[in-house]
């Protein structure tokens, strides 16, 4: 379950902001969460709720962005959307594609308070 | 805060937080925009530059529990042991078997016990590495903990990523598992010795590898029968000369 090891990483920097805020808590947390990224919004979920556990982050509000998987063709040059890294260019048929969006994972903004 | 690197991801405190004056009721937006693996990326790098500053190679790799890691590991260290030299880190969840087992090839090797961690991270192998200095010049083989899933998405800092598969698993595999495929650079296909007795279709196998990264190289070898081993040993020759 790496979703727990990447709620906590949310909440050593959600924790760091705060305190350097010298606020007491997170009142909103926005992440961007790409569909390529490898994590398991289930396993998320659940990561979360034990993850948020007596920290900052335990009475936030929380609002997940998903960008979709897009990738560019290195044979013909067309952009597409995937879902899966194996998805082949829908022009071409090629695989060899190069990833444009859909693996990030970040946290876009905090409100403290 | 982890005294030894500086790194914030001990997650132990505890403390209440009245820091000083009290905002209650203000708020305040942050747009901060910061990579959630940032802290991990960046020791990553740091190991990187430990690696690069003494030239060594160093290899994570990683498979489903049981394909051939550490015999791949025990074979390798044994065949090539005067000809280069090689450290190990071992990733595991609770025993020292494989550490033992790396031991008695006679290679310098360090444990990291995960507990219930289903991977390694940056700051593990940090902290490995400050520990057991390996030698310049080196290979350092880091065998990440039996998963394919959970490893994948953490940078160690490792030269390459080296994905193992035994033929006594499905041929989907890759494509059950791409980020695992995506991310790694070498897939070695172990235990070809039992391929007679297998349904284990390895064209079908390399064909979905290559749909997930169509850059992938194979190695087909045996740990068993020594088949194979040939061409993996002149890759690993090959890194620590043309690293040099
Ligand atoms: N037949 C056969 N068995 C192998 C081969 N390589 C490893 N094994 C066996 O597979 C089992 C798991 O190997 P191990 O190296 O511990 O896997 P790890 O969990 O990936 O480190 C052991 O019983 C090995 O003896 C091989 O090439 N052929
Ligand atoms: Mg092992
Ligand atoms: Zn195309």
């Amino acid at each position: 379950m790496h979703e727990l090891s990447i709620v906590m990483s949310i909440v050593d920097i959600a924790t760091k902001q705060t305190q350097q805020a010298n606020a007491l808590e997170v009142e909103e947390i926005e992440l961007v969460i790409g569909e390529l990224s490898g994590v398991e919004m289930s396993s998320f979920d659940f990561a979360w709720t034990q993850g948020i556990r007596d920290s900052v982050l335990k009475n936030a509000r929380r609002e997940i962005i998903r960008p979709e998987g897009k990738a560019k063709c290195i044979d013909c040059d067309a952009e597409f959307t995937i879902h899966q890294f194996f998805d082949p260019c829908p022009y071409c048929n090629s695989h060899f594609v190069s990833i444009l969006q859909g693996k990030e994972m970040r946290v876009k903004s905090l409100v403290v308070k | 805060m982890c005294v030894t690197c500086g790194c914030g991801t001990d997650h132990q405190h505890d403390h209440d937080h009245s820091h000083g004056h009290s905002h209650a009721g203000e708020k305040k937006v942050i747009d901060l925009e910061q990579d959630i693996l940032l802290e991990n990326n960046l020791l990553a790098q740091r190991n990187r530059g430990y690696f690069e500053g003494r030239n060594i190679f160093s290899i994570n790799m990683v498979s489903s529990p049981g394909s051939g890691k550490t015999s791949l590991l025990e074979k390798t260290l044994t065949d090539l042991k005067n000809e280069l030299k090689f450290a190990v880190i071992e990733g595991d969840q609770q025993t020292t078997n494989d550490a033992d087992r790396i031991h008695a090839t006679g290679t310098k090797v360090t444990q990291i016990n995960t507990g219930k961690g289903c991977h390694l991270d940056a700051h593990m192998v940090l902290h490995a590495l400050q520990g057991m200095k390996p030698p310049a010049d080196s290979i350092l083989f880091i065998e990440n903990v039996g998963n394919l899933v959970c490893p994948a998405m953490f940078d160690l800092g490792e030269n390459e990523r080296v994905v193992v598969i035994s033929v006594t698993e499905g041929e989907d595999k890759p494509i059950k598992y791409p980020d695992m495929f995506h991310t790694s650079g070498i897939c070695v296909i172990n235990k070809i010795d039992l391929l007679p007795y297998v349904p284990f279709d390895i064209e079908k196998c390399k064909e979905y590898a290559l749909k997930v990264n169509p850059n992938l190289k194979f190695f087909e070898v045996s740990c068993t029968s020594g088949e194979g081993l040939t061409e993996w040993y002149s890759w690993l020759k090959e890194r620590v000369l043309t690293e040099a």
